[in-house]
């Protein structure tokens, strides 16, 4: 017990240092201009903020979609328990893609100018259009958990009766930008290299959306059991390994496939810069993932879907840093983020584990009763967690 | 719509005195600097490439790329040439510097309400009938301006009159679609730095391919989503009805009352 406390201490020490940090690079950031607090030129006009905290954020936001949409539409109820926390997770990733838009537009007081001013030829549009919609869809699909907290049950049915149409248009809406982020780079084939360039960015930014919004509700599951003692049971999160492990084999076809229609296998195997940032990003996002859930023995064990969801998350980031920095970086220049760019990130995925955290603690998000009332359930454990989980707390008869 | 005016820039005559650059700063109210490159205070400079003098400067394409990036529709393409901005719509999202094939579009990066700057070639000028200021100050005619199409005439026939003085090529009358700054050359293009991979085809095609599938997807990705919704799940309230009223499943007869009831717990 004394251990926990000291350990619960050190992470308490460290928030409160990045909060420190965060704020004052922040009021940097504001009152020096980009210029002054990043690594970003003419030259390298999209840096981390982009490459990370946009792109990669909307990515690994992705579980929101694909798990509502397992449940709601295609009807598979298995995966109900993890609804709230996907979309939970889901509508705070977006959050923090907003707020990083913030950091790294110009003129953030104007991010609402595209609700007024309109250009349909630019993709631009079409994704702050989407991101701005499906908040809001994210907003309405989480609203439940509030109303239930305050046992507001008319409310709750009121929306009850919205969620296929809530879930279809996240559907759509996750689609369109999702994609839309990989055709942002359409527009620019001399510049980006032909190892990431390619007319088919749409579908591979899609497919590994999909397969990552997987692996990251893997990932989440094991950082909530370890932090809060809230986890899923085994054979939800084996079932999530499988899925991801089914659409990153779909994506290492579509990828495959690309290349050689391109005629761009050969840039693999040059042992340039661009080849081995590649090949780290696939080992991470495809091989080692698909490798580790593949075989049976390390996909039932406790750490196994965790450690293939994390491969494949670092690797779905440095899949997006490529495409929107590195892959440039030949034609562009050289960048590298300043402190003030990486402290602002730290800062806001910080900040989004500790909403998380808070929403855990005191709303029916996993599923169990609020936080204090549980007892630490150690994941190594063998026993299912369904037998150690205690009884459903009355607000949480949803999952019913 | 009105003819398109134009810059028609030849190599084989530019000295390299700077005129050009001067005249732009004082239209454009920039500050004295020496740029080597263009930069939030330059719109233009004379870039030495071994022996000749090559401007760099907004290439105001037929097409352009900034005008189709752009979220907000800040940059306008005037139907008398130009390629202008307005920085009241601006949210400073940089996507037209990603995009531009040119890579012209430049950012106040020490200003905190930053905007991007180019040329406009001397828009309010051209609109009341005038000439570019670069053109005008020009010494030796190797900015000259005018109508597009007759700069294009103009360039021909300079080639065809001294073949031996310059390159078989007329730089941006077919690049990306073509552009309303035109170069003519006495060596190969790319020996001047000059892109010569970027093609014939208009960059915003690229884009507007996926782009314009959007209503399609959305209407018939709607009508099958909210299919399978209803099929799937008007299967199960049936499966849950028959069960209710003891009736066995068609597709289950060896499947006992009290499993099935787990089944749908």
């Amino acid at each position: 017990m004394a251990e926990k406390i000291k350990k619960l201490t050190f992470w308490n020490v460290m928030f409160g240092l990045i909060v420190i940090v965060g704020v004052i690079a922040t009021i940097r950031r504001f009152a020096l201009g980009l210029g002054a607090t990043t690594g970003l030129s003419d030259a390298v006009p999209w840096g981390m903020w982009i490459g990370f905290d946009v792109m990669s954020g909307v990515a690994l936001a992705a579980g929101g979609f694909t798990i509502s949409a397992l449940v709601y539409i295609f009807n598979l109820k298995e995966f109900k328990p993890i609804v709230r926390p996907a979309i939970l997770t889901a509508f705070l990733g977006y959050i923090l893609v907003a707020v990083g838009l913030l950091f790294d537009l110009g003129r953030p007081w104007f991010i609402w100018h595209p609700i007024i001013f309109h250009n349909p030829h630019s993709v631009m549009l079409e994704v702050a259009w989407c991101v701005m919609l499906y908040l809001t869809v994210l907003a309405l699909e989480f609203f439940p958990a509030f109303l239930e907290r305050y046992r507001l049950t008319k409310a709750v049915k009121v929306i009850k009766i919205a969620t296929p149409v809530l879930v279809i248009a996240g559907v759509l809406l996750s689609t369109l930008h999702q994609s839309s982020l990989g055709s942002l780079f359409l527009i620019v084939p001399h510049k980006l290299h032909p190892l990431w360039y390619s007319t088919r960015l749409p579908w591979l930014f899609y497919t590994s959306a999909i397969a990552i919004g997987f692996g990251m509700v893997i990932v989440e599951s094991y950082l909530s059991s370890r932090a809060f003692g809230k986890s899923l049971e085994r054979h939800i999160v084996i079932d999530l390994s499988r899925a991801m492990l089914v659409s990153l084999v779909f994506l290492a076809v579509l990828r495959v496939q690309d290349l050689i229609a391109r005629d761009a296998l050969h840039y693999m195997f040059q042992g340039t810069f661009e080849a081995q940032m590649f090949w780290i990003e696939n080992a991470l996002l495809i091989i080692i993932p698909v490798t580790l859930v593949a075989i049976r023995r390390i996909r039932h064990h406790p750490m196994g879907p965790y450690f293939a969801g994390l491969s494949a998350v670092m690797g779905l980031v440095m899949n997006r840093m490529n495409v929107a920095v590195t892959g440039m970086s030949a034609h562009t220049g050289y960048y590298w983020p300043s402190w003030e760019e990486i402290m602002i990130t730290v800062f806001l995925v910080t900040l989004g584990f500790a909403a998380f955290a808070w929403a855990i603690r005191n709303l029916p998000v996993f599923g169990h009763t609020p936080w204090r009332e549980v007892v630490y359930v150690n994941p190594l454990q063998k026993t299912p967690a369904s037998e150690q989980s205690p009884a459903l707390h009355p607000a949480n008869a949803w999952l019913r | 719509m009105s003819r398109q005016r134009a810059l028609l820039i030849d190599i084989t005559r530019c000295v390299g005195c700077g005129a050009c650059t001067e005249a732009c700063r004082e239209q454009n109210g920039l500050p004295e600097v020496e740029d080597t490159d263009l930069s939030a205070n330059s719109f233009t400079v004379v870039q030495e490439k071994g022996d000749y003098y090559v401007r760099k400067l907004c290439r105001h394409c037929v097409e352009p790329t900034c005008v189709s990036v752009c979220p907000v529709g800040a940059f306008t393409k005037t139907p008398d040439g130009p390629v202008t901005y307005d920085a009241t719509k601006c949210i400073g999202c940089r996507y037209c510097m990603m995009a531009c094939p040119f890579e012209v579009p430049r950012y106040e990066w020490d200003r905190k309400a930053p905007l991007v700057t180019k040329c406009i070639m001397c828009h309010e000028r051209v609109k009341e009938g005038g000439q570019t200021a670069c053109a005008e100050a020009c010494p030796a005619e190797a900015t000259t301006f005018g109508y597009r199409d007759e700069l294009i005439e103009e360039a021909h026939r300079r080639i065809r009159e001294n073949p031996d003085d310059y390159y078989d090529h007329i730089y941006g009358e077919h690049e990306v679609g073509g552009t309303n700054v035109l170069f003519l050359s006495p060596v190969k293009f790319e020996d001047l730095g000059f892109r010569t991979d970027l093609g014939e085809r208009p960059l915003p095609e690229l884009t507007w391919e996926i782009l314009k599938k959007i209503p399609t997807l959305v209407t018939t990705g709607g009508v099958a989503l909210a299919g399978i919704w209803w099929l799937v799940n008007r299967r199960t309230t049936v499966d849950q009805l028959r069960h209710e009223s003891g009736e066995r499943h068609p597709h289950q007869p060896n499947t006992t009352d009290i499993e099935r009831g787990r089944d749908n717990g």
